[in-house]
């Protein structure tokens, strides 16, 4: 992955046999390609072959608790808004084997690691989720102990960003600063332009490798059209309805009891989804299993929510026996506590905690009611 | 060498389809392996050699329909060292639980022939209603996998590691895109306990909830979600009284609809 701050080079114009072009290259670097794919009524971000496999003309509808597949105006293939999972189901597995221990005589030993998983190539990350990916990184290793799954997962994977030209109505990253402009954390950057119904890509690099790849595709440069295109897509993408203070929002933690939790654990529940999606969410619990004999045991980790009862699951019972108490540890680590422990919100602004919320339940909106704020 | 002391395993069935005890043995790989770990000493739909209790484990199938049953299941009960109940119907009273909310004479009267013959409880309820129950194992029918672990815990004197949290949990960790959000389809996933290795959500459809409620199910809040996508009063009710309809949390949630 490219270094933070890495300096953008001169646009290059790829059409679809350009990012046709760009997805082979990387399979031929030996790596596992990711991207967006239609499937199960979404887009989704899957293995895919090649740029054939991306979601020409699918865009969707997403608001609290619903999100529809539509068909769009145009041929997009970037035009779907956002996954219904985000990079962390690659960068941090929900099921991870941490190891594996075998009985014998009179000991037992460790088997070794697997080899590591080829290098993933990740197509279409938006700018809200490189702002989770750092986050993740952040929590996943820039103290004492780094996770080196993580970190290993994340340093050889090669990400192409793309930069939104439209926004959902759950989105608000324009309030979380963390979008819709790519600026950081891309190894190439693309955006998707439509100029005289002439359908291409506005391609930058943000790597050394990123610039020698596209360099190696031999795409002509961007024009002043293109270019001009790719900032009014940026543009368009920033009008967004949604929105967070996340600076009152820092305040939530000085609302213990305000009676608005119990008006959200009315509706919420506590299924754990708004976890589960949450790009920067990463609690896990471990678990050790054994087969029958106890001849070999594997300890597993596994995504785990501040939404179930085992998780604060101490001697003598659970410590957050009520919903409104497990909703208000999830907001409240998110959008305030979390910037003691890592100097920056948890939330990064992608509004998929809000469109997967079976029920709908808006952070926005429980954010704002609880610290007091006017709705803008 | 004298052989190892095997802990004995019995498997009873009460009332029900027997489809907990064919997960049984549908464990195929695993069996052989379990037979060596334990020495099957009751399990009539496997084996009809049958040796005398006490058992260390049972595993019961089945929920309490008749005045026989009541008797037997305190007898399995004196019986065993640990009784685990494996089902719906075992853990809530199954599908036959349905029963409950109706007059049973009546539907013995249309049925049967001769009604007279047929001695029944106007109700089907599950196994501890009745006696101590060391786990309860749901599922209609159980995860196989679940089984084993429950068993392998059993057997090595350790807690069972079956979440009790959401089927959406599951769903998540499968990466199966949500049905009711993205199609409207109505789903009991919100309320009901993973386990079951997303078998519906997989298959383009909605949780049916045969692993029954989990641990804090907000079945209102489901229920308005439910009309809010167009489910009418009965349809709701219908989809909470199903195989788990007489545990606590769903009867009473169908019973406040249609």
């Amino acid at each position: 992955m490219a270094q933070p701050n890495s300096k953008s080079t001169t646009p290059y114009l790829l059409d679809m046999d350009g990012l046709a072009a760009l997805i082979s290259a990387l399979r031929r670097q030996g790596r596992q390609i990711v991207g967006p794919r239609l499937a199960d009524d979404a887009v989704i971000y899957d293995d895919i072959e090649t740029a054939a496999d991306l979601p020409a003309g699918w865009g969707s509808e997403q608001a609290g608790g619903h999100y529809r597949l539509k068909r769009r105006d145009d041929n997009a293939v970037f035009g779907y808004g956002l996954a219904p999972q985000g990079w962390k189901r690659q960068l941090y597995p929900p099921r991870q084997k941490l190891f594996a221990a075998r009985r014998q005589a009179g000991g037992f030993t460790v088997e070794p690691p697997p080899p590591p998983a080829p290098p993933l190539a990740l197509i279409g990350v938006r700018a809200c989720e490189l702002a989770a990916i750092a986050r993740q990184a952040k929590v996943f290793g820039d103290r004492a102990f780094a996770d080196p799954g993580y970190q290993t997962r994340l340093s050889s994977a090669f990400i192409v960003a793309v930069q939104c030209a439209e926004a959902q109505a759950t989105c608000f990253c324009a309030s979380m600063g963390t979008g819709p402009e790519v600026t950081a954390g891309f190894d190439i950057k693309l955006t998707e332009v439509f100029v005289q119904k002439h359908h291409g890509f506005v391609a930058e690099a943000g790597s050394a490798q990123g610039a020698k790849l596209l360099k190696a595709l031999k795409a002509p440069a961007a024009g002043p059209a293109e270019i001009k295109a790719a900032g009014v897509a940026v543009k368009n993408a920033a009008r967004q309805n949604k929105h967070l203070d996340a600076e009152a929002a820092r305040n939530l933690v000085a609302h213990p009891d305000h009676p608005r939790w119990d008006k959200v654990a009315e509706r919420c529940l506590s299924c754990g989804n708004c976890t589960m999606v949450c790009p920067t969410c990463f609690c896990t619990t471990v678990e050790d299993v054994t087969d029958l004999k106890g001849d070999n045991a594997e300890r597993w980790r596994k995504w785990d929510s501040c939404f179930t009862m085992d998780f604060s699951y101490i001697h003598g019972g659970a410590v957050r026996t009520e919903t409104r108490s497990r909703y208000r540890q999830w907001i409240t680590h998110k959008l305030s506590t979390w910037v003691d422990q890592f100097g920056e919100q948890g939330c990064v602004g992608c509004g998929r905690c809000v469109t997967w919320c079976p029920v709908g339940i808006d952070i926005t909106e429980e954010a704002a009611a609880i610290t007091g704020q006017e709705r803008i | 060498m004298p052989e190892r002391k095997r802990p004995k395993l019995a498997v009873w069935k009460f009332s029900s389809c027997d489809g907990c005890q064919l997960t049984m043995l549908d464990c195929e790989d695993e069996l052989l392996a379990l037979t060596e770990e334990v020495r099957i000493s009751y399990f009539l739909e496997a084996t009809r050699k049958v040796e005398k209790g006490p058992y260390d484990v049972s595993l019961v199938e089945g929920s309490i329909t008749t005045p026989h049953d009541i008797k037997a299941i305190r007898e399995v009960r004196k019986q065993s060292k640990v009784l685990i109940t494996i089902g719906a119907c075992a853990t809530a009273g199954g599908i036959q639980a349905l029963r409950n909310f109706k007059n049973v004479k009546e539907f013995i009267r249309c049925v049967y022939a001769h009604p007279e013959y047929i001695d029944t409880l106007t109700t089907s309820t599950a196994i501890s209603d009745h006696v101590p129950v060391d786990f309860e194992l749901r599922g209609c029918p159980v995860n196989k996998y679940q089984m084993l672990e429950v068993l392998n815990a059993a057997l090595n004197g350790r807690k069972p590691n079956i979440p009790r949290h959401s089927q959406c949990m599951e769903c998540k960790e499968t990466g199966t895109v949500c049905r009711m959000v993205a199609t409207g389809t109505a789903c009991l996933g919100p309320v009901t306990q993973a386990g079951c290795g997303t078998l519906c959500p997989g298959k383009d459809r909605g949780c049916y909830g045969c692993f029954g409620p989990m641990e804090a199910p907000n079945t209102a809040a489901l229920a308005a979600r439910l009309g809010q996508l167009g489910q009418s009063g009965r349809g709701i009710r219908r989809l909470f009284h199903t195989y788990n309809a007489n545990s606590d949390a769903f009867r009473k949630e169908g019973d406040n609809h249609g």
